[in-house]
């Protein structure tokens, strides 16, 4: 017997489309894996306050660094009257304000929202060897020794920045240091310092400016850090305490010895820049991203439907589950009922009706039809019109019962209306069917196998969180198709033969 | 649990997905289903190769041929009413007789005529047949069983379920009717499965459902032992069924009647598991043994051969039996 082993490709296939565009939504576009799930977001503003002169004005102001571990989104700006200019480099964006003439004070104002990303490294091109810089006596010979001490003392380009910021840092008694320590007398110098130093041994360097993202802040402190660059990748340093790497809440703003913000032909009062921090839904955060990078994952969900069908939508990509469970049953356990997929539908209609009241109104619903439906019988009708006429009489069966529901002051009997009447009256006649032919005991027992199954659909198609998954990753759905071919080549028994075939099973005690 | 799995599954026993999954959906070619599953169609076929059926009193196609049953039936006193789609003996109606305005049927209660052609227009509707297809009523002449199984029936005729694997008969049972199945010999309905020898036509103990009898309820009579006359005609026949209609693996049913012998009553594309039951044995070894055959014989006889040699006994203990063991009616 060769069989084609295509299924089980395919539904591997299947599995792994399905796992894969999960995982990218997942980790790479921060998809929540729980409904209810915020992240922080930080809204910051840069504010420039701008004096007025005469004559035509320039102002510049750096802006975030998109690559920082942070997606920087939603940015606006404020700045009527004013011509405004993005300029693009590898190391950074830059805005560009002009005005011909600016008759009054005017603030200019940038705004965006800055959400966690995934957390690449900052990336920076790759720079030119700078030279050795030109110094003066006693500074050149001092530069000279500093740079071979520490070299003598370090491994490689990491641990020779690090051991240089140590060295400069520390309260130091050596000459050398000493001398280049007393020229520094704020954290911008000390900065420019360390540069020149590690310039001596020709080791390209950057200025990192970012801020510290915290709670909310009227007025943020720039930080500045330091990028060593090693011929490989840029390692960052703290030119104050030495410590290396970029800290988990440091948001990159701009790179290089460029001011934040400069103004030409006006005078910049005040350039101040405050975060405020909110909390949102991280589904809506990640959507945002997706929408942001014009992702294609976004095509596989439902979630830029309008909200209406989006809920449709919700419920149909359920139906899969619950098929999933009516096939396990009947071809794992061994289940019969009435209709392959009918339990389905009525687990579709428990959904409205929650399950204990469903079940009663649908077994109040059966037991007045199968009445009427014998009664019918005995006159004898053809077959299509006693269909509908059992059909008819469940849709009156459902009116009456919702108008009695109402009188009584019950919402219950409202929801009837979404039981799938053609299906309960298919119900109802292979119910009849099977009552005559084998008997009531045994069409009683297939109506309760329809109904226990009809639970455990509705069990799995009322999950909350199931809900929430399919509608956030419907690629789901691709896993459970692949898991309903792979029962398709399922050739093993059935649970329910287990008992069914017990007398063939050898150890089983014979009894006559 | 997992033992018994095991332990079923090391004895040849089959599952119903191991008989859909690699045995119907192998072997059965969906454009050959509508020759079994058309019981007019396999009929006729049959006829054409020569092989015995109940004799067709009349087709009822239409709702104005279903109120003319008079016409129709001329003067049978005796005949079944079946829809030619029907599945798992539902909608067929026997009728053993007629007194006055009055049909008799097999349980022996009695049937208006307007109850019958009521009947029949459910039978046209669809109502028995799958998927609810307008259907044809068939009437055929009632079969007269061979009285040497008067003692093991009730009611009802008892018939013969051969499967036919790739022409090979594989395992034979015998389903007796009883007060509780309504004449029928239908297991589902409480007919008593009783397993054949393949090679010898000789009955092992029953089964009513899942459970042992060793005799009949109704009539008391002991089960086992029992001398299927016209065996090795029997399975001649079951085995040329695979030549009529090409269908790998197959139940072909078959009663005995007093006057015409072995008829072939209907075939079955999909056929029940419970044989094994009745023959307390696993259908998957007896395939596997078909399909360890290397050069595959070409006549239905050579085949019901090999498989008298090859599956005499439940195949646990197979021993390789005479082939004299077929022998005539008792």
């Amino acid at each position: 017997m060769r069989r084609s082993k295509q299924w089980v490709v395919l539904a591997i296939l299947l599995l792994l489309i399905s796992a894969a565009t999960f995982y990218y939504k997942v980790y790479k576009l921060g998809f929540p894996l729980l409904p209810e799930m915020t992240s922080q977001v930080w809204s910051v503003q840069a504010r420039l306050e701008l004096h007025h002169r005469s004559g035509p004005v320039k102002a510049t102001l750096e802006l975030p660094f998109h690559s920082s571990g942070f997606a920087v989104t939603e940015e606006n700006f404020v700045s009527r009257g004013f011509g405004l200019t993005l300029a693009e480099e590898p190391n950074g964006r830059r805005a560009e304000w002009a005005i011909r003439r600016l008759p009054q004070d005017r603030t200019l104002y940038y705004r965006a929202r800055i959400s966690p990303g995934e957390s690449s490294p900052v990336i920076l091109d790759r720079p030119q060897y700078p030279e050795i810089p030109q110094l003066e006596e006693p500074f050149a010979s001092a530069l000279k020794d500093i740079v071979n001490e520490v070299r003598a003392a370090s491994a490689d380009i990491g641990t020779f920045a690090s051991a240089m910021l140590t060295k400069l840092n520390a309260v130091s008694t050596d000459e050398n240091i000493s001398l280049f320590q007393s020229g520094v007398h704020n954290r911008d110098e000390h900065v420019a310092q360390v540069q020149t130093l590690l310039a001596g041994a020709h080791i390209p360097t950057r200025q990192i400016h970012g801020i510290r993202l915290a709670g909310d802040s009227q007025r943020v402190e720039f930080e500045t850090l330091l990028g060593v660059y090693n011929d490989q990748e840029w390692l960052i340093f703290d030119p104050h305490t030495g410590g290396q790497g970029l800290p988990r809440d440091f948001f990159v703003w701009w790179v290089g010895d460029r001011p934040l913000s400069t103004a030409n032909g006006a005078h910049l009062e005040d350039l101040q820049v405050s975060t405020q921090v909110m909390e949102v839904s991280s589904l809506e955060l990640a959507e945002r991203r997706s929408d942001e990078r014009d992702s294609l994952a976004l095509m596989f969900t439902v979630l830029q439907l309008p909200i209406q069908t989006q809920a449709v939508y919700e419920v149909l990509l359920l139906v899969p589950f619950g098929i999933l469970v009516i096939v396990i049953l009947r071809n794992v356990v061994g289940f019969t009922s009435f209709g392959t997929f009918a339990p389905v539908l009525i687990a579709l209609a428990f959904r409205e009706t929650e399950l204990l009241r469903g079940l009663a109104l649908f077994v109040l619903i059966v037991s007045l039809g199968l009445f009427f439906r014998f009664y019918l019988e005995r006159l004898r009708l053809l077959l299509i019109p006693r269909l509908a006429a059992v059909v008819t009489i469940v849709v009156l069966l459902m009116g009456l019962i919702s108008v009695i529901g109402h009188r009584l002051d019950m919402d219950t009997g409202l929801s009837v209306s979404l039981f799938p009447m053609i299906i309960i009256s298919m119900v109802i006649e292979r119910m009849s069917v099977v009552w005559e032919e084998r008997g009531a005991w045994t069409s009683i027992r297939e109506g309760i196998g329809s109904l226990a199954m009809a639970a455990l659909a509705y069990a799995v198609m009322s999950n909350e969180l199931l809900a929430y998954w399919v509608r956030v990753f419907p690629e789901l759905n691709l896993a459970v198709l692949a898991i309903i071919i792979a029962l398709g080549r399922y050739t093993g028994f059935r649970i329910s033969e287990l008992i069914r075939f017990r007398q063939l099973d050898p150890k089983h005690q014979v009894t006559p | 649990m997992i033992g018994r799995l095991l332990r079923l599954k090391r004895a040849g026993v089959m599952g119903l997905n191991h008989r859909n999954g690699d045995y119907i959906l192998q072997y059965n070619r969906r454009s050959l289903y509508p020759l079994v599953d058309d019981k007019l169609l396999c009929k006729r076929r049959l006829l054409e190769h020569g092989l015995a059926v109940p004799r067709l009193i009349a087709e009822v196609h239409s709702m104005r041929q279903a109120s003319h049953l008079e016409d129709l039936l001329g003067d049978h006193r005796e005949f079944v009413i079946k829809p030619a789609h029907g599945s798992g003996g539902d909608g067929i109606v026997v009728i053993t007789d007629r007194k006055a305005n009055y049909f008799v049927d097999s349980d022996g209660r009695l049937l208006e005529q307007d109850y019958l052609e009521h009947h029949l227009t459910n039978v046209i509707g669809g109502l028995y047949s799958l998927g609810g297809q307008p259907d044809v009523a068939m009437i055929e002449s009632l079969v007269h069983f061979d009285p040497a199984f008067s003692r093991l029936t009730y009611r009802g005729v008892p018939d013969i379920r051969v499967i036919v694997y790739r022409g090979y008969p594989l395992m034979a049972m015998s389903r007796l009717p009883t007060h509780q199945s309504h004449g029928k010999a239908n297991l589902h309905q409480g007919a008593i499965g009783v397993g054949i020898d393949l090679a010898s036509g000789r009955t092992y103990g029953g089964v009513s459902g899942n459970r042992a009898v060793a005799v009949h309820p109704d009539t008391g009579a002991e089960i086992a032992g029992f001398q299927v006359p016209g065996w090795a005609r029997i399975l001649g026949m079951a085995a040329w069924c695979y030549e009529a209609v090409g269908l790998g693996y197959l139940g072909v049913d078959i009663v005995l009647d007093r006057d015409l012998g072995p008829l072939i009553l209907e075939l079955n594309a999909r056929p029940g598991l419970n044989i094994q039951l009745a023959n307390r044995s696993g259908l998957a070894t007896r395939l596997q043994a078909v399909d360890a055959i290397e050069v595959t014989h070409e006549t239905p006889e050579q085949r019901v051969e090999w498989s008298c040699a090859q599956f005499s006994k439940p195949v646990a203990e197979l021993v390789r039996p005479s082939p004299q063991a077929a022998t005539p009616a008792a």
